[in-house]
């Protein structure tokens, strides 16, 4: 059971050798080895974690740009509207000034139309007053041709004048 | 796989025919008797030599330096060779049995076996730790280059670092983090140089010839020096509180006074860590070396007894090996993992956060 018992001399070159074995490696080895893990560790994570804020960035950008579409359409339909509105009531205006125009065309024309009428009436009045004078002039000059006629005609008007005076 | 199989089919009917042969010429001598426990033990024990084949009669070996202090003859340095024709050199003699079978004695005055006072001879598990040593260091101290040269742009390594890396982040992310706590960092380099120094030492255990096949890590003194270096790891950094549940732990007083029997048993803890760690790292180490041999061994056994039997079993025991060579592919891994895990746990023990306030 000799292999039971650790020898001095071994264990004493072991625990040297391992020491130096350790002191090496723990210098000159390891940490290089971890350090460049941990930064590459640090490294993905930072991707990720950049990744992640642009996924999100992103996501904000598309609702905001959804959002200012909405508001477009909301926008658009919006004037829309009110160029029909606008429209309706311009039409209704120019109608309304078309209309009142055309009556205010038409009351001038009655009032020329009534004014030529009265210029006409008017003129054929004079006329008919004209003739009626040489008419009545032609007339009496031949019913007065005679005294005893003219001494008639001026009882008779003093007698209707004094009966519409009366 | 099945031209995989048909090769190694064909190599074990080979067996037969090369075991043999070596079974012949090693023991010719005796009476074909196989000493199966004296092969596993020559192998699982150190010596003072690094014994790599036998080719016909000659034995090709490693002669390894032999130091030693003693009273009667002070600081002497010599070589293993010294033993191959004579059994003994300036009074020093290899013992061939008894307690110190294996290792080199002398004799005092009155005639009794003694140990030499000091015996740090370069052996064949301290030249397979140095070794082993050897080839983390320039392993780490490569990848570590490639880091240093390319690391710089933080791509992810491929093959072999890549491979390291994962080794690397397990240890410290599956490993220290979650064990120790907080203050993980000052123990990583510890615990990886533990991991990957056993887990190398085993791998490098299952290879058959020279410079592997050595019994390193089931060696109880190599699996002693690690077990020490955690204890120091646990102990050298145990804040207050760790001292306090040690000397004065939250137990009713009469436990701890007049007769300190949980400190007792605290401090007994103490030890029993590291030394569970010990044996299990050696006992597992040691159990598949001596598995893996006994199966060879199987072949020379049966052989001695019918070359016809010898062959059948030589086909199973092949097959054996092999399967349990994969099963200890899968221990050096896990011994590997268990030492490093339950060392980041006891030094995550010596570090506890201060719940005691929050009662």
């Amino acid at each position: 059971m000799s292999f039971l018992l650790p020898d001095a001399g071994l264990l004493f070159w072991m625990l040297i050798v391992f020491g130096v074995v350790f002191f090496i490696l723990a210098k000159y080895g390891f940490p290089v080895i971890i350090d460049m893990i941990d930064e590459r560790k640090k490294l993905i994570d930072e991707s990720v974690q950049n990744a992640k804020e642009a996924n999100e960035k992103l996501a904000a950008i598309n609702a905001e740009s959804e959002a200012i579409l909405r508001n477009a359409h909301e926008e658009q339909a919006k004037i829309l509207r009110e160029a029909a509105n606008t429209r309706d009531e311009l039409i209704k205006e120019a109608r309304k000034k078309a209309e009142f125009e055309g009556e205010k065309m038409l009351a001038e024309t009655r009032h020329i139309i009534e004014m030529e009428k009265e210029d006409a009436i008017r003129d054929i009045r004079r006329q008919v007053a004209i003739l009626s004078v040489d008419i009545a002039e032609k007339i009496l000059r031949r019913e007065l041709s005679s005294e005893t006629k003219q001494h008639s005609v001026i009882e008779e008007l003093i007698d209707e004048d004094i009966a519409i005076k009366s | 796989m099945t031209a995989i199989f048909r090769i190694l089919l064909f190599f074990t009917m080979l067996f037969p025919v090369a075991t043999q042969a070596i079974a012949g010429s090693a023991h010719d001598a005796d009476a074909k008797d196989v000493d199966v426990k004296k092969i596993i033990f020559e192998h699982v024990k150190d010596s003072y030599s690094w014994h790599i084949t036998t080719l016909g009669d000659k034995h090709i070996s490693i002669d390894l330096p032999i130091i030693l202090y003693s009273p009667r003859t002070g600081w002497t340095t010599f070589f293993s060779s010294v033993f191959h024709h004579d059994e003994e050199y300036m009074g020093f003699h290899i013992a061939k049995s008894g307690n110190n079978e294996g290792k080199i004695i002398e004799y005092d005055a009155n005639g009794n076996e003694i140990r030499p006072t000091i015996d740090i001879s370069i052996t064949k598990t301290v030249l397979a730790v140095i070794l082993n040593a050897i080839l983390l260091v320039i392993i780490v101290l490569c990848v570590a280059r490639w880091y240093r040269l390319k690391g710089t742009s933080l791509e992810a390594p491929k093959g072999f670092v890549g491979a390291f890396e994962m080794l690397v982040d397990m240890v410290v992310y599956d490993i220290a983090k979650p064990n120790i706590g907080k203050n993980y960092t000052k123990y990583v380099p510890y615990l990886l140089t533990a991991f990957f120094f056993i887990f190398l030492s085993n791998l490098m255990g299952l290879l058959p010839i020279f410079p592997g096949g050595s019994n390193v890590t089931g060696n109880i003194a190599v699996t002693m020096a690690l077990a020490i270096c955690t204890f120091i790891a646990v102990n050298l950094f145990g804040n207050r509180e760790y001292w306090k549940e040690i000397f004065w732990p939250d137990v009713p007083v009469w436990l701890k006074v007049p007769v300190p029997l949980m400190p007792f048993i605290e401090l007994f803890g103490l030890f029993v860590k590291p030394f569970a760690l010990m044996i299990r790292l050696f006992a597992n180490i040691l159990a598949g070396h001596t598995v893996v041999l006994a199966f060879i061994s199987i072949i020379f056994i049966t052989m001695t007894v019918s070359t016809i039997i010898g062959s059948a079993m030589t086909v199973v025991s092949v097959l054996f090996t092999i399967f349990i060579n994969f099963l200890e592919l899968l221990v050096a891994f896990i011994q590997a993992f268990v030492f490093t895990m339950l060392s980041s746990v006891f030094i995550g023990l010596s570090q506890p956060e201060h719940h005691s306030e929050h009662k």
